[in-house]
């Protein structure tokens, strides 16, 4: 068996304290419709609720929003265990390219595709 | 009913704890997680790579979720987020079950729009207690859709209040659902004081033509509000 670095008896904030804790302590790439894809099949020993990740978006990506869901797990928890996995490289994430800055509008070749997708419905 | 929430409160007039759409016949179309086989949903495709949100902004019982299940590709799904009292994320796992967090539930449903981008339907719980999920909920989205019970027209207020003040722009849609007629729309516009360069519609939330309707309304909006001059465009009501 390989040797996947054990999550186990670590703190649970050893990855990352945020400072303050303010709404910007929600990085850009883990918004709740940043695509995850996973780079791997889960390993052996790895805790169970990163093995589950790396099950459901193995083949096709899924938004941390949708991991929360499926996986029953509060959203701030999945954040959690998505930083553990893409510390370890076990995951890579889409964050949303087209979305406005605060205030912004969105472009207006966002807003075409976006009619278009609905116009298609 | 989900384990992790069974021994909370539910309904309204409770303190924070609540999960937001709790109350028995409201919302038809939602579909817990944890009843829906992830085997039942069709995956995302594998080139997609570029997730966008529109926000469902309304009051308890307002019909978000069966908003959001009239165009879904996937039946809505409920999840939660976890805050503390103070309206901060937490980071910390382990802090999940201690007494000043709150747990807040929401919906949400998604429409691939193409090989690249996915469109996600946030319903947002419409009470003022929960407005610390709206900051992440608002935060990115192209737009808002408030929709609006003319039962309760001022569950209303709160939200518009705060997409006004994040700003975020949005449409409002009055929800038909119960096919009574209802106060016209200019009554309606006049109750929530609306500003006249807001698109104010009606919608039947439970269909799925008239949902997109609406949808495409947002978006038109949007579109028109490029438009208009630098000022106005960040959204500052027109005097």
């Amino acid at each position: 068996m390989s040797d996947p670095p054990s999550l186990e008896g670590e703190e649970p904030d050893r990855l990352y304290i945020v400072t303050g804790g303010r709404g910007a302590a929600v990085p850009v790439e883990l918004d709740l419709v940043t695509l995850v894809l996973a780079e791997g099949e889960p390993a052996g020993g790895m805790q169970s609720e990163h093995a589950e990740i790396l099950r459901s978006c193995r083949y096709h990506p899924m938004a941390v929003v949708e991991l929360s869901a499926r996986l029953r797990m509060p959203v701030s928890v999945v954040r959690v265990l998505l930083r553990d996995l893409l510390a370890l490289g076990r995951i890579t994430a889409r964050p949303p390219a087209s979305a406005p800055a605060r205030a912004e509008l969105p472009d207006l070749a966002t807003l075409k595709q976006v009619l278009v997708g609905l116009q298609n419905l | 009913m989900d384990s992790r929430t069974s021994d909370q409160p539910t309904g309204p007039g409770t303190v924070p704890g609540v999960r937001a759409e709790a109350a028995p016949g409201t919302v038809p179309g939602i579909v817990p997680a944890a009843a829906s086989p992830a085997g039942g949903d069709p995956p995302l495709r594998a080139t997609a790579r570029d997730g966008l949100k529109i926000v469902i902004v309304g009051g308890f019982g307002a019909g978000k979720t069966t908003m959001v299940g009239a165009v879904s590709e996937i039946r809505p799904l409920s999840t939660e987020e976890v805050m503390t009292r103070a309206g901060i994320g937490i980071d910390d796992p382990s802090r999940v079950r201690d007494k000043n967090t709150t747990t807040v539930a929401f919906d949400f449903g998604r429409i691939t729009l193409n090989d690249l981008q996915v469109l996600y339907l946030f319903g947002a719980p419409g009470q003022q207690r929960f407005w610390f999920l709206w900051e992440q909920l608002f935060a990115g989205a192209l737009g808002a859709v408030v929709l609006v019970d003319t039962r309760r027209i001022a569950d209303s207020w709160y939200a518009i209040d705060r997409l006004e003040a994040h700003p975020l722009p949005f449409v409002v849609a009055v929800n038909r659902f119960d096919d009574a007629p209802g106060p016209p729309l200019e009554r309606v516009r006049d109750a929530l004081d609306l500003d006249p360069g807001v698109s104010l519609i009606e919608c039947d939330a439970r269909r799925r033509a008239s949902t997109k309707t609406a949808l495409i309304t947002l978006v038109r909006h949007l579109t028109a509000l490029h438009d208009l001059p630098a000022s106005a465009a960040a959204r500052e009501p027109v005097t």
